[in-house]
């Protein structure tokens, strides 16, 4: 029994020093996507830091396009029509329900921080508020500009 | 007997070594760009695809031009800093301080070259 006993000990020790020799202690990272399993919440979390950060293409274009306007003329007329071109509306189109992502989850984030909405239901609801909001947002936009 | 505080001892053990001002940072440019985003869309939804001669007029003018470099300036510090945030959860050690200050010198030339851009339109 004892004997027994000491043996496992001894294995675990041997597990940790061979953990430690190769590399540091190999940790999970966050956030654990193969583990959970998706829902509206969690969805609406991942998408409110990938809109972000995916919002610097939008900017680089952006700055990229009053460059060209500073610039001149023909430097805008490049800068302008590949922005308006198709593959330029798909990208500033995204861009926009990026934005408007972000905007609205970045607010429902105001909202958790201050201590309200964390229950399930209400989570989830402000989930859904978020991802269609963007779109009738979105929409809005294109119709007013 | 031990001189230093339990909050002192505490204090930078944190995931990201430091305490709220990150968090802090980020609400206060995240309700300051809440109340100017909305406009900054409509001036640039307005000006994409105008003509040359429109887009320069419509910069000119100062509400265009100070919205827009200050969607610009903290739209990219709230960026650098979001940056930060995921960096934090996905890099360790020199590549995590490796990509923070890349970003950073990013995101500061960007804004630096928006509002040079801005200048030169508006004066």
């Amino acid at each position: 029994m004892a004997r027994a006993r000491l043996r496992e000990r001894g294995s675990t020790n041997k597990g940790t020093k061979m953990a430690e020799n190769s590399k540091g202690v190999q940790r999970p990272l966050s956030p654990h996507l193969q583990i959970y399993r998706w829902h509206i919440p969690m969805l609406t979390s991942i998408l409110t830091r990938v809109t972000g950060n995916a919002l610097i293409v939008s900017t680089f274009l952006v700055v990229w396009w009053l460059i060209a306007a500073a610039t001149g003329e023909a430097y805008f007329d490049l800068a302008n029509g590949i922005l308006t071109s198709w593959i330029g509306d798909i990208v500033m189109t995204l861009s926009l329900l990026g934005v408007w992502y972000h905007f609205l989850a970045g607010l429902r984030h105001l909202y958790y921080d201050a201590g309200k909405g964390m229950d399930i239901p209400t989570a989830e609801k402000l989930g859904w508020a978020c991802l269609i909001g963007s779109v009738v947002l979105t929409v809005l936009t294109i119709i007013v500009i | 007997m031990r001189y230093l505080t339990a909050r002192k001892r505490a204090e930078g053990k944190g995931a990201a070594h430091t305490g709220t001002e990150h968090h802090w940072s980020m609400q206060v440019s995240a309700v300051g760009l809440a109340l100017i985003v909305p406009t900054f869309l409509y001036i640039f939804g307005k000006a994409l695809g105008s003509d040359y001669a429109t887009v320069t007029e419509t910069f000119s003018h100062p509400i265009p031009a100070i919205v827009t470099a200050l969607v610009l300036v903290f739209g990219l510090k709230h960026f650098n800093r979001g940056f930060e945030m995921m960096a934090q959860d996905y890099l360790r050690g020199s590549q995590l301080k490796a990509a923070i200050m890349f970003m950073t010198a990013f995101t500061y030339g960007l804004a630096a070259t928006g509002l040079f851009a801005l200048a030169k339109l508006a004066l």
